[in-house]
Order: structure tokens, then C-alpha cells, then sequence
């Protein structure tokens, strides 16, 4: 008992939105190095639940614990300090910045944490080095000097993953990283995002397209109306009635099958 | 250099510790403040009222700092909440906020002001040379900060404050550092004035103030130290050169507003960086 450390465990977490119960007690574990996709239809609160996670959002009830420790009531930048990672459904870089100052800034998110050890320090070679690593791993390399304004849709959900990773996480949460990219796009990103979790990061996956998220996670979280309605393989997933009704509607799994 | 020379140097000086030290709220952090004359006239009352009880000269100063840096402290702390328009309305408030207060209080001069305050010793020379030195002083300050990772997190908090968030910045204690160092800056500002013209009354640090030094940032290129210095220079000597422009100075600031604002941007700092580019180019 208690030797396992989760990476992730979430407890009975409850929120509600005037009198929109967005989630309703939910619970799951994520083992360290594990790949979980968390999927649903529109409006499940899979975007309120990686909020709550992030601590974006405060939850009325319940917990959230990150390898061991209770971060419940912590800020954002806190759990990012105690490596979680997260990169935002709508791509946010840092428009005044170039590609390279971008992920430099995360690589030194030691260094900016206190910002008035932060005056003390003006050396970045160190982190620039650490960020260009990065930005090769994630095909970056070659746009270092570029305006982020100056880069493709593709490229910058690339650089919201780069930056993501130069501070160094445990776990890592993408929020619909796939949205807006074509198949191809789209199949390299997810070949990436593997890869990553191969190196020994969590990874938690939001996202819509299923044939992408079942080709690469091995657990798949089903949410629905708040609730976790599936905790499953993919396949196993897939062939639940409760799955497909919370997809296609009450009734018409017949039909679609 | 006559007396007048000295004048004209000792108030640009200040002017540029003003636009610079807002540059470091406004340009670096991103925080549009419209209330920056307030922090400054907090300083000037400050270091009047002890300078005027008999304090030396540094102690009157740094009264004047400290007390407006905690004001910064908590204009920061209500501003941690709001949205930059909401921000903007709220410094607003701050700066009639100062100028009606200080005009009721019998202990400040009320309407009156404080003309007793003693002479720094230093004569009208040494006054403006110490003006001047406390204004390069912030300038340099004010360019190694924006080299730091101080003024790197700066610029992730006023690019977007959730991304800095998510890369483990803490947006609100940046935002309570850039309020603090830009009013203890204004304010010490505030203590050289008071000593330097040894009479201060609530007018001098009005809204019409703030919008000025405002539009010294905006004219200068937001964010860019050196911009901001040129264009607090131009904006504070052109009136002096040019008499006639005295009586229109609110329409000739508001006219260079709006053509900045429609044709550079950038202001100051991007139109000196095109030259250079196009130089360079060539």
C-alpha cells in the first residue's frame, strides 16, 4: 500500500457552472510513462477536467495529486514547477518573440520562477542551447530566428509542444493538439507526441480524431456528461454500448453498427 | 549654463525617469497604466512632508520611493484581477483619486501645497545634475532589466499571461515587481522634483500628466527604453524651443498620438529600426 506513486490521480473531482454540473465526481490513476487518450463527445468536460488538472479551474470538490502530492489548491505555474506540462487547445505562442525565445524562456523556467533571482541572471546560452535540442527533436530546427507570427499553423502547434517539453515534465497534457491540421499533419504530429511518451513522459491526449488517438494510446478515457463512462483498451472501448449511445445518440448504435 | 538651462535639464530629466520607469509597467509587463502621475506626486508629497519636518535630503527621498512604491504594491494587487481595458479605467481612477485627496488634506497644503520645503543644498546646478544623474542611472537600470530573465518573464507576461503561466512563470508576482520598481522610480522622480522646485502643488501630478507621460511610451516605441528616452526628450524640450507650442501642446501630443498610432506603431524605436535596417540592407 502507498509504495506505488501515481503520476496523476484524480479524486471524485466536481465542478459545476451556475446550474451546469460539468463534471460529477470524477476519478481516475495514470502510472507513470503511461499513455491515456481522453476522449468524448462535445461538452463531456474534457477541456474543464485538463483545467482542473492544470489548475486553471478550482474544482468545488475533490482531488488532484501529481506523483504523490496533493497540488489541489495550487496555482498553475506551481504544478508546472513540479513538471506538469500543458500546451493549449488554440495555439498561444509569445507573439513579440521568435521561434527560439519562445521555447529559450521555457528551458529557463528555473530561472524565472523568482523574478527577482531572475534580475540577477542575463546568460542564456545554456537554455538557448537546451531550447535548439528541442526544437530540432520537434522538426523545428532551421526556424530558430523566425517571427512566430511567420509560421504555419502546423508549425506552431510544433512549438506549443516544444515549449511544452523544455520545462521539463513528468506528465505531460495536450488539449486537442490535432485540431485544424490535415491527415498527414496530423499522423506525424501523433508519431511525435509517441515518441515523446516513449522518452518516459505521461501523457494525457484531448482529442477529437479518434483514428489518430486509437493508433497510439493504449487506454482510452471515455467521459460523457461529466462523468467517466469507460476506462478501457481502444477497442474494448469502442464496443461498448454506453460509448457508442453517449456518440451517436440513444437508439442508434443498431444503425450504425 | 544659465539658471534657466539648468531648469530645462532638470525637468527633462525627470520626465525621462517618468516615461522610463512607465515603460517598465506599460512596455515591458504590459500593464496600461494611465495613472503614473499619481505614484509620482505620492513621491513628490512624500519627501516634501519629511523634507519639510526637518528630514536630511537622501532620508526625504527615500521616503518619497518608499512611499509611492507601496502604493505601487497596491495598484498592483488590485490589478492582478483585471483585464487591460479594466486596468486602464482603474489607474484612471487612481490619478483624480490622488489629486482630489491631496487637495483636502490640510497637512499636505490642501489646495495650497507645500512650499515650505527646504533647499537640498545642493544648489540649482547641483540639483539638476543629480537629476540627471538619477535619470541615466534609470535608464541603465531599465536596459539591464529588460536583458535579465526579469524583463525575458516581462515580456511572457505581457505577450500572454496564460502561456507564461503554463511554462511556470508567476504572472502575479511579476506584475506586483513591475508596478513596484516603476512607482519607487516615479517616486523617487517625485522627491528630486519636490526639492528641485521647492514647491509643490496637486496639479503638477493630474491626469493630463499621466496621459502625457503615456503618450511619451507610445510615441517612443512601448517597450523600447531607448525610444521612450528620445521621445521623452523631444516631447519635453520641443514646448521649450518652440514658445507657441505651449499654448497647443495638448493638441500637437494628441496629433502625434494619433498619426504614431495610425503610421509607426512602433513608434520612435521602429522607425529608428527600419532606418538602421534599410541602411544595412544597402
Amino acid at each position: 500500500m502507498g509504495a506505488v506513486n501515481w503520476a496523476l490521480e484524480v479524486e471524485a473531482a466536481a465542478i459545476h457552472f451556475g446550474g451546469v454540473q460539468a463534471l460529477a465526481g470524477v476519478s481516475f490513476l495514470i502510472a507513470p510513462c503511461e499513455m491515456a487518450g481522453l476522449i468524448g463527445p462535445n461538452g463531456a468536460g474534457k477541456t474543464t477536467l485538463l483545467r482542473i488538472i492544470a489548475g486553471v479551474l478550482s474544482p468545488d470538490s475533490g482531488r488532484v495529486v501529481l506523483s504523490g502530492i496533493d497540488v489541489t489548491r495550487w496555482p498553475t505555474a506551481r504544478r508546472v514547477r513540479h513538471g506538469l506540462a500543458l500546451t493549449h487547445q488554440i495555439v498561444r505562442p509569445f507573439r513579440s518573440m521568435t521561434v527560439l525565445e519562445n521555447v529559450t524562456l521555457a528551458a529557463g523556467h528555473r530561472l524565472t520562477a523568482n523574478p527577482f533571482a531572475a534580475l540577477t541572471r542575463i546568460a542564456r546560452a545554456a537554455q538557448e542551447a537546451r531550447a535548439r535540442e528541442i526544437l530540432a527533436r520537434v522538426g523545428l530546427a532551421g526556424e530558430d530566428s523566425k517571427p512566430v507570427t511567420a509560421l504555419p499553423l502546423g508549425h506552431l502547434k510544433r512549438l506549443e509542444l516544444a515549449r511544452a517539453l523544455a520545462v521539463d515534465p513528468s506528465l505531460i497534457l495536450l488539449d486537442e493538439p490535432l485540431a485544424g491540421l490535415n491527415h498527414n499533419e496530423a499522423a506525424k504530429l501523433v508519431d511525435l507526441i509517441a515518441g515523446i511518451n516513449a522518452g518516459g513522459i505521461t501523457t494525457i491526449l484531448v482529442e477529437h480524431n479518434l483514428a489518430q488517438v486509437m493508433r497510439v494510446c493504449r487506454r482510452l478515457l471515455v467521459l460523457d456528461q461529466g462523468r467517466i463512462i469507460a476506462d478501457a483498451a481502444p477497442h474494448e472501448v469502442m464496443a461498448n454500448p454506453a460509448v457508442r449511445e453517449a456518440y451517436l445518440g440513444p437508439g442508434r448504435e443498431h444503425a450504425a453498427a | 549654463m544659465s539658471a534657466y538651462a539648468y531648469s530645462v535639464l532638470a525637468i527633462t530629466g525627470i520626465n525621462v525617469m517618468l516615461a522610463v520607469s512607465l515603460n517598465m509597467i506599460t512596455g515591458f509587463c504590459g500593464q496600461f497604466s494611465l495613472g503614473h502621475a499619481a505614484f509620482y506626486g505620492a513621491g513628490a508629497y512624500a519627501a516634501a512632508f519629511f523634507a519639510a519636518a526637518g528630514s536630511s535630503v537622501p532620508v526625504s527621498l527615500l521616503a518619497g520611493v518608499m512611499v509611492a512604491g507601496a502604493l505601487g504594491v497596491i495598484v498592483g494587487f488590485a490589478s492582478l484581477r483585471l483585464r487591460h481595458d479594466f486596468l486602464a479605467v482603474t489607474t484612471i481612477g487612481i490619478s483624480f483619486l490622488f489629486v482630489g485627496f491631496v487637495r483636502k488634506q490640510p497637512w499636505l497644503g490642501a489646495e495650497m501645497g507645500i512650499s515650505r520645503i527646504p533647499s537640498s543644498g545642493l544648489g540649482t546646478q547641483g540639483n539638476a545634475l543629480l537629476i540627471l544623474a538619477c535619470a541615466l542611472a534609470t535608464i541603465a537600470f531599465s536596459i539591464y532589466v529588460n536583458r535579465s530573465w526579469m524583463g525575458f518573464g516581462f515580456r511572457a507576461v505581457g505577450d500572454d499571461e496564460d502561456t507564461a503561466r503554463s511554462i511556470g512563470i508567476s504572472v502575479s508576482n511579476y506584475k506586483l515587481v513591475a508596478f513596484t520598481l516603476g512607482t519607487a522610480i516615479a517616486g523617487l522622480a517625485g522627491g528630486l522634483y519636490a526639492y528641485f522646485t521647492q514647491f509643490i502643488v496637486p496639479d503638477s501630478f493630474g491626469f493630463l500628466v499621466s496621459v502625457m507621460l503615456m503618450a511619451m511610451v507610445v510615441i517612443g516605441g512601448t517597450g523600447s527604453t531607448l525610444g521612450v528616452v528620445a521621445a521623452a526628450i523631444i516631447l519635453t524640450l520641443l514646448p521649450e524651443i518652440f514658445r507657441f507650442i505651449n499654448e497647443y501642446r495638448l493638441l500637437i501630443f494628441g496629433g502625434l498620438l494619433i498619426l504614431v498610432m495610425r503610421f509607426a506603431p512602433e513608434g520612435l524605436a521602429g522607425l529608428g529600426r527600419a532606418a538602421v535596417g534599410r541602411a544595412w540592407a544597402r
